[in-house]
């Protein structure tokens, strides 16, 4: 096991900047995971830690060894793919074995150690089986089990469980925090879900455009978003922002609605950022107009507009309110955020 | 004033006629469109093939029809050394044709599958030597074959002095033997390296990548991954390219017409030279069906022998 540290790196394809000097540290054994949309860099910073894209500047250091020109196969990491990339005409046996095939093990030791990452995914029964002949969450055990033969110092997670059904990726999900739990080895996991991020990271890298946008444990960067990027990106349904400026007892929205704000707060003009969880029902509250309503079952969220200003609300009770009808709401004031219009950047309550 | 009623539109009820009646009726449709293909396979294909293997059990000559004589044409074959040596030039003949062109048109797709500057530009001439008519390539090689005027000779004994004579490419057996398989090298590359190519590409580039992680050299995931996975369509591509080099006909007989003393006749030249210009239609035509056997067994050969397999059915393990 080993930590590994990131150090201003940056990577252009041709004249198209990708990364723009990220830096991250992942201590040994942690599990951290990189999310953010599609086209962002992640992916790119992933295939650089494994070497299979060079590194245009900046350091990329595995232990105590920059690995900048250090090829794939001599990093002590292993990588599951999104599309698993088992290789299709080995059978299960031969593609958790092949990297020890490559390196001449003996047949014993071969078999001992794909029985015992069979063992652990539960796919001793499987090991004759060719891929295709596998279900979708049979292969992605088995591109993990292919990790694990390798006892590498760091695992690699490409989008693994972006071609699972949803059921199925809760499971894996599940499953993949469990085996990090067991095995404890360094893990970097690429996703664009934010819901896999909150659950199974110990630490979060959110970014955007090549930028990291903040770093911190799940609950951190929930409680308090750097920035209205990630204010956006983290949670679900997405926190509630409304433009505006001060105003007498609040923050007076564009639609025309004065929203509370901590007395801290006031006078600043800004973004007003409040979750749909952290909205309530209350009698003294502000009346709205119900535009939508669909209930989850948990919980009911629930989109009413105050003034012109429509706010997404989540519900733990059940509303029975029709669209049209008026029902009255108020944020709950210690949790709202206020961002800067300018940078985006959080104002500390 | 009157109440306006809305009138209702119903769609008429047309009795088709009985043209469009058939045109609808499934099994005629199916007959009338199979039609076309079927009667020109029919005319061009089994009538000529019907023909050719009655033809081998007669003793049919041009101007007069022959008469039922069983397999003799065959027994005499057997006797005949000349069909013995077509028989041993045709098998040699596509052995090594066969082997280089895999061995050439693999390295080329290989190196074509890389990225590389002018990608479609290289692609379109690589395909040329398949385009250009056989017996105008033939002409090529016989200028680059002859004994006086010869380009290889030019270069190796007039420019680099390394040879003190010119070659006599097809004078006698064994160089003319070897200078057709060059010929016939160069034509077929293009066909097996566009198709392997195209089967390259199909190759996943994160089963490289994988490979690349689990510790391979590039002969090794040369040898594990991009080998095997070209292995059904490497069958299919060997196995008509096995048929058509078995039974060329134009290159042999554009430039050597089977000669010198007869050595470089495959069995599609003998059979012709036999049967037409020396007029023993039904001795030709038994030649000619001799080499069904062979592309028999090549073909089951290929298709048993590599393209089955397992891992691309899907099917159960038991």
């Amino acid at each position: 096991m080993a930590s590994v540290e990131i150090r201003n790196v940056r990577k252009a394809f041709g004249p198209v900047q990708v990364l723009h000097g990220v830096n991250v540290d992942i201590a040994d054994g942690e599990f951290v995971v990189l999310v953010g949309p599609s086209g962002c860099g992640k992916s790119t910073l992933l295939r650089m830690l494994a070497g299979l894209e060079n590194i245009t500047s900046g350091e990329i250091a595995i232990g105590p060894r920059v690995v900048n020109n250090v090829p794939p196969k001599d990093r002590d990491i292993a990588m599951v793919f999104q599309n698993y990339a088992l290789y299709p005409h080995m059978t299960v046996f031969d593609n958790m074995a092949f990297s020890m095939k490559l390196a001449k093990a003996p047949k014993e030791v071969m078999e001992q150690e794909v029985g015992r990452a069979a063992k652990i995914l539960g796919l001793e029964a499987l090991l004759q089986r060719y891929p295709r002949q596998l279900s979708g969450g049979q292969r992605q055990r088995v591109a993990m089990g292919r990790a694990i033969v390798r006892n590498p110092q760091v695992f690699l997670f490409d989008e693994p469980l972006s071609n699972l059904d949803a059921k199925l990726r809760v499971q894996m999900r599940a499953e993949i925090k469990e085996l990090h739990q067991r095995l404890r080895v360094t893990t970097v996991y690429v996703t664009h879900d934010q819901i896999e991020a909150m659950t199974m990271a110990d630490k979060i890298v959110v970014m955007n455009g090549g930028h990291v946008e903040q770093v911190g444990p799940p609950l951190e960067l929930y409680d308090r978003p750097a920035n209205l990027f990630v204010a956006g990106f983290i949670g679900s349904p997405a926190m509630n922002l409304v433009k505006g400026g001060p105003a007498e007892g609040g923050f007076q929205a564009e639609g025309g609605a004065v929203l509370p704000l901590p007395q801290s707060l006031r006078g600043e003009a800004g973004i007003y950022g409040i979750r749909p969880e952290h909205i309530q029902l209350r009698e003294d509250g502000i009346p709205a107009t119900v535009v939508l309503v669909e209930p989850t079952g948990s919980e009911t969220q629930v989109v009413a507009r105050i003034g012109q200003t429509p706010l997404t609300c989540a519900f733990r009770e059940r509303v029975t309110a029709r669209p049209g009808e008026t029902i009255r709401i108020m944020p709950e004031m210690g949790l709202v955020h206020l961002f800067e219009s300018g940078s985006g950047r959080r104002l500390a309550a | 004033m009157s109440a306006t009623t809305a009138s209702v539109w119903t769609k008429p009820q047309q009795q088709a006629n009985w043209l469009v009646r058939l045109f609808d009726w499934k099994p005629f449709l199916a007959f009338a469109c199979l039609l076309p293909a079927a009667g020109l396979l029919l005319v061009f294909l089994t009538y000529p093939l019907g023909l050719g293997i009655w033809l081998a059990f007669t003793d049919t000559t041009i101007g007069r029809s022959g008469y039922w004589v069983g397999l003799e044409n065959f027994q005499y074959l057997l006797e005949d050394p000349l069909w013995w040596n077509a028989v041993f030039y045709s098998v040699f003949y596509t052995g090594i044709a066969t082997i280089g062109k895999f061995a050439l048109g693999l390295w080329l797709a290989l190196l074509l599958n890389n990225h590389l500057p002018f990608k479609s530009l290289l692609r379109a001439i690589i395909l040329l030597p398949w385009i250009v008519p056989t017996v105008l390539s033939a002409i090529a090689f016989w200028w680059i074959y002859d004994p006086q005027f010869s380009i290889i000779s030019f270069l190796l004994v007039d420019k680099l002095g390394i040879l003190d004579n010119y070659i006599d490419f097809l004078g006698s057996a064994w160089p003319a033997r070897f200078s057709l398989i060059a010929a016939n090298i160069w034509r077929g590359i293009p066909f097996v390296a566009i198709s392997l190519l195209a089967g390259l590409q199909t190759i996943s580039p994160s089963l490289y990548e994988a490979a690349l992680l689990d510790g391979s050299t590039g002969w090794q995931r040369f040898r594990y991954i991009t080998f095997p996975m070209l292995m059904p369509i490497l069958a299919i591509v060997m196995t008509f390219s096995i048929i058509f080099t078995f039974t060329d006909f134009q290159l042999v007989y554009a430039i050597t017409r089977g000669g010198p003393v007869n050595s470089t006749h495959l069995l599609a030249t003998l059979a012709f030279q036999r049967g037409i210009p020396g007029g023993q239609l039904g001795e030709g035509a038994a030649i000619a069906v001799s080499m069904i056997p062979f592309l028999v067994f090549a073909t089951l050969f290929s298709y048993f022998g590599l393209a089955r397999r397992k891992w691309q059915q899907g099917e159960g393990n038991d």
